[in-house]
């Protein structure tokens, strides 16, 4: 087969269990997804379905315990699933980079921006201090810090948080990475900055010429910065498609549920109540029966009991249920 | 920095004042230290004559600010025992004291910090245990008895080592491992709780992600964050050091400054005992400022507001 030309990101089957005292934990339940140069994918979800698991197993950061497979993880046509740690950390902040949900705590308060900044760049090329404070100067700039040289020599504590998570992305661009994995990047931090925050994103991601993958639970996000959305549940990708087909059109009753949960001005009438979806997520430790969502779902039937099928709705464009896609109604506000 | 260091020379000083009264009053401590001076066949009259010609007739608050200040010239008195100055006394054993003060800690920190490092490196190994049960056997020990056992075993059973005397570095090697390995349990702990605590921090995450070598985000990343604790710890250590060579001194006979407190302790030879606290309590606050310093060093949020 022939890599097309340009990055991607392939991922097929990917799994992360964790072996635990009750049983295997299986976060991450066989997800499969593509991201193409300059694009942007959203993986959303609420918490616990897997999408940091998926994020730190792209990045091979996942915690000791857990474990990773993958049918198909390539990089560039690089297997990652084939390289030795050393290698896997020769990729990382190289051609994938990841910036992190807590800005407060993400840097190490121990030495000074520079220093974290410059590591960065001088771990992968082969650069004088000079050369690599200099970038980082640049990026810093880029990042919308101002006063960057003098902000060089500052340490985290010294910096609010909006401005840690400039830096943060600062320091995932220091070598120009063709990925950037943003682990709910704006959850921390005030309204107001987290809408600079993506705004930023967005223009690096126009000038470098990057891939981003954003895990998010907000859909708000979602619809500022997605071109591409996969929804996930206990584990599985339940629905994929372009931004607009997803946001138009919902076809899994989840997805539906999760959009009705969001007011929109103007149209959610004061003291009116907001959609929510009653009941939990089933217990991730074993093999669930048939659809993961069937306990939840407003439309469930004994068709559900057997492994939803992923129906095929056109190019990128997924659903796992039983249900025609026309013929999911819409759910009633609960 | 400069008024962090100002503030923390400010508080040495008080501690020091503070210590320096408390010293100053052991001497009353025992009960009348004229009576305990003249001995048991003094008569009254006597008695009276030793408390004129040392001054213990004078206001008590009198005879502390003289002594201060004969203290701040390094001015203790004649030993009651020697009849010699107290100082000439305590600067002709010190060394002894020190070098075996500075390699009990050094042994110390080269032990510990390696094993806390490696148990938190891999919780719950093989060499977590081992390092757990060498900090129990170390915590639970008494030292004095260990000190007796590893004579027994490499004075006697093989006769490898010195048992006592301070001439050459071989009599030191065993004090410096009984005194030394008494600081390692606290030490290698904190290391692997700190280690520990700061592996699964987030700013370990993101030095991970940048890719750095296991190498780098472990010494470079890690270990300044996890040491913090243990850098005051080791003053407070070496502290209970000095009071320990008091032990261990004696149990080696090292003519040190240690064994010269236990000696005279038991000779009421109270202007030597006093030098000997004040000096040991000095060190103990210097140590600590130092500790204080070099923190203020490794974490800047201590030392850039």
């Amino acid at each position: 087969m022939t890599e097309p030309a340009g990055f991607s990101l392939d991922v097929e089957n990917l799994t992360v269990s964790i072996p635990l005292a009750a049983g295997t934990l299986r976060a991450v339940r066989g997800i499969s997804f593509r991201v193409n140069q300059g694009e942007t994918l959203c993986i959303v979800g609420e918490s616990g379905c897997g999408k940091s698991l998926t994020s730190l197993a792209l990045m091979g950061l996942l915690p000791a315990k857990a474990v990773r497979g993958a049918d198909r993880l390539t990089l560039n046509g690089v297997d990652l699933t084939a390289l030795s740690e050393r290698q896997m950390s020769d990729v990382r902040g190289e051609s994938m980079a990841m910036i992190f949900q807590e800005p407060m705590t993400s840097l190490n308060p121990a030495y000074t921006i520079g220093n974290q900044l410059e590591e960065a760049l001088r771990r992968h090329r082969p650069v004088s201090r000079a050369e690599a404070r200099e970038r980082a100067i640049h990026l810093l700039e880029k990042v919308g810090i101002t006063a960057a040289a003098s902000r060089l020599q500052q340490y985290p504590h010294q910096l609010s948080g909006g401005l840690r998570q400039r830096v943060m992305i600062a320091m995932a661009l220091m070598c120009g990475p063709d990925l950037l994995i943003c682990d709910e990047p704006t959850t921390a931090l005030d309204v107001t900055i987290q809408a600079q925050i993506l705004h930023l994103l967005r223009d690096l991601q126009r000038e470098f010429h990057m891939a981003i993958i954003l895990i998010t639970h907000d859909l708000g996000v979602v619809a500022r910065m997605a071109d591409r959305v996969a929804v996930m549940y206990a584990g599985e990708i339940v629905e994929t498609g372009t931004a607009a087909e997803v946001f138009a059109a919902p076809s899994h009753p989840y997805t539906k549920g999760l959009l009705q949960c969001i007011p929109i001005p103007g149209r959610t009438k004061r003291g009116e109540h907001l959609g929510s979806i009653p009941g939990v997520v089933p217990s991730l430790i074993g093999e669930i029966a048939g659809c993961a969502f069937a306990n939840r779902c407003p439309h469930a039937a004994d068709a559900c009991r057997s492994e939803p099928p992923a129906r095929d709705l056109g190019p990128g464009r997924m659903v796992r249920c039983v249900l025609e896609p026309g013929a999911v109604p819409q759910m009633e506000p609960a | 920095m400069l008024v962090y260091t100002a503030k923390r020379i400010v508080l040495a000083i008080l501690v020091a004042l503070t210590i320096s009264m408390l010293v100053f009053s052991l001497l009353y401590l025992s009960g009348d230290p004229a009576t305990a001076l003249a001995g048991e066949s003094a008569t009254s009259d006597d008695i009276e004559k030793i408390r004129q010609a040392y001054g213990f007739d004078r206001p008590v608050w009198v005879q502390y600010l003289s002594w201060l200040g004969n203290a701040a010239q390094g001015e203790f008195g004649n030993s009651l025992y020697f009849r010699l100055p107290v100082w000439e006394l305590i600067l002709e054993r010190l060394p002894t004291t020190m070098t075996l003060g500075v390699s009990a800690m050094t042994f110390a920190i080269v032990l510990s910090i390696p094993l806390g490092v490696l148990a938190a490196m891999f919780p719950n190994s093989l060499i977590d245990r081992t390092a757990l049960f060498m900090a129990v056997v170390g915590q639970a020990m008494p030292s004095f008895w260990f000190a007796l056992m590893l004579i027994v075993l490499f004075a006697f059973t093989w006769p490898v080592l010195p048992a006592s005397g301070s001439d050459t570095w071989r009599h030191f090697v065993l004090p410096t491992i009984v005194l030394g390995y008494y600081a390692t349990p606290a030490f290698m702990r904190l290391t692997r709780t700190g280690m520990l605590d700061v592996l699964s921090s987030d700013y370990i995450r993101t030095a991970r992600a940048k890719g750095l070598r296991p190498w780098t985000v472990l010494f470079k990343h890690a270990l300044r964050n996890a040491i913090i604790p243990v850098v005051s710890l080791a003053a407070v250590q070496f502290g209970f050091m000095l009071g320990g060579s008091v032990i261990i001194e004696t149990v080696f006979a090292l003519h040190g400054a240690g064994f010269l407190a236990w000696e005279s302790i038991s000779r009421s030879d109270f202007p030597t005992v006093q030098a000997i606290l004040l000096l040991f309590s000095l060190l103990y606050i210097v140590l600590t400022f130092l500790a204080d310093l070099l923190n203020a060093w490794l974490d800047p949020r201590i030392r850039v507001g």
